[in-house]
């Protein structure tokens, strides 16, 4: 017997490729170009999205009953912001190192609006179970795109992947840079993320013309 | 009760701000003696990169001291702190944590900042380490620059609060930082630091009496940023350094 039903298997990966929040939604854009210039940062930044995501969903499913709807934006707001700054305080106890690799992208999960986006849409409306599936699904699909466009953005940009250097040394000119090729120092700037996500759009609905909107 | 009564929001309010307050307070005091403690590792870990100490493998690493072992080091390693304040210089063993932006922040109010120095000894080498402070583009940046008696630089370390990955933020890798090592913060007499330069035609930084070091691509302000905190730290240490220098 399959763990999850197959209603609640799409949960998780329908928000992977057909119903991706950065690529079909078009949600979450901000972040994804401001942290995407390293794909260690894109893992971190991913992986964080997914425990405030799969956590915040099931506190707001938990409430979604005793909320006053006039104030449920700001609730959703508190609920976010305190459990960022739960994960900052147990990284920079537990895991100092990796908190400092954070600290420039904590804040901005806050302002991740795929993250309010869900509460809003799913989590309201939704049981505890089903609601931590929806937030894992989109903040995996949210990552698995920060993840593409940080490698093709580390790699292009500096030749290096998580920091290693894997084209050669482009001072000394070994490797690809004895023949001639230079790191595209573009792709490290923003509007180059904007460009790679534009193309992986792109690339998604050619392969899946039912992606592509009648109008 | 009707969720849309105004007494009923009042009273979530409340009770969502003293619950997520309690448990936010509860961590933050539970967790403060760690993270203090962490801090004070990463320190003691900085200064001692700076002069060298510490576990770099290959020519792209940076490896500090072990945290287990980084306390005795430090100790080991680091032979006497002082602190500059006006003209005194007492000597402090907790001189290490001395907080150099309140420090810092004093001289805007005319007051006597207190500075601090590290004296470290390695393999009968004599380092005078001392912090700096400044602005990056979006937020503080600060590290530690390593000089022996004639006020040649040794090893600096670099870091920062938000600088952007992939550009600013790139203050702290090795070929960076590995640059400033040899280079004079002296011109002739003149106290002139050292100024990270566009296009000096020098990017392996082979030439060492220029006081310059090749920018980094994409950080121009980061890279001013870092030239001006150089150049600050000369001038409020000047006369610390001119009594090593000329003794």
């Amino acid at each position: 017997m399959a763990i999850l039903s197959k209603k609640d298997s799409k949960l998780i990966l329908d928000p992977l490729a057909d119903n991706n929040p950065i690529t079909i939604q078009v949600l979450g854009i901000c972040s994804a170009l401001a942290i995407t210039a390293e794909l260690k940062a894109s893992i971190v930044m991913a992986l964080s999205v997914v425990f405030v995501m799969g956590l915040g969903n099931v506190v707001i499913s938990l409430l979604r009953n005793v909320i006053p709807s006039k104030i449920r934006i700001i609730v959703q707001l508190v609920v976010v912001a305190a459990l960022v700054i739960v994960v900052d305080q147990v990284l920079k106890a537990y895991a100092y190192t990796l908190s400092k690799t954070l600290a420039v992208f904590v804040g901005l999960i806050i302002t991740n609006c795929i993250i309010m986006g869900r509460f809003e849409a799913f989590a309201l409306g939704n049981g505890v179970k089903r609601s931590f599936l929806d937030g894992i699904g989109n903040a995996a699909g949210y990552g698995l795109i920060l993840i593409i466009v940080g490698f093709f953005r580390e790699l292009l940009g500096s030749g290096t992947l998580l920091g290693y250097a894997v084209l050669g040394n482009p001072i000394e000119k070994t490797g690809l840079y004895a023949i001639g090729y230079e790191n595209n120092g573009f792709m490290l700037l923003s509007p180059m993320a904007l460009i790679v996500v534009g193309l992986l759009i792109w690339v998604q609905r050619s392969r899946n013309p039912a992606l592509i909107e009648e109008n | 009760m009707n969720r849309d009564n105004n007494i009923y929001t009042v009273l979530f309010a409340c009770a969502m701000v003293i619950v997520v307050g309690s448990i936010l307070a509860y961590l933050a005091s539970a967790l403060s003696g760690k993270i203090k403690e962490n801090e004070r590792f990463e320190k003691q870990q900085n200064i001692l990169y700076a002069m060298g100490v510490n576990e770099n493998e290959d020519e792209g690493s940076v490896n500090f001291v072990p945290t287990d072992v980084v306390e005795q080091e430090f100790t080991t390693y680091i032979t006497k702190q002082l602190v500059i304040e006006g003209d005194k210089i007492t000597e402090n063993d907790e001189a290490y944590l001395i907080d150099l932006k309140k420090e810092l922040d004093k001289l805007k109010n005319g007051a006597t900042p207190k500075l601090p120095v590290y004296v470290g000894d390695k393999d009968g080498e004599t380092f005078y380490i001392v912090p700096m402070y400044g602005k990056g583009l979006w937020d503080a940046i600060w590290g530690f620059m390593a000089l022996d008696k004639n006020m040649i630089v040794q090893g600096v370390y670099f870091d920062h609060k938000a600088e952007t990955p992939g550009l600013g933020a790139n203050i702290k890798q090795r070929y960076f930082m590995d640059d400033f090592t040899g280079e004079s913060i002296l011109n002739g007499d003149n106290y002139t630091g050292i100024k990270v330069i566009k296009g000096n035609n020098d990017p392996v930084n082979n030439i060492k009496d220029d006081n310059e070091v090749d920018a980094l691509a994409g950080a121009t302000i980061t890279g001013n940023g870092v030239s001006a905190m150089i150049s600050k730290t000369v001038t409020l240490y000047k006369d610390y350094f001119e009594s090593i220098r000329t003794q």
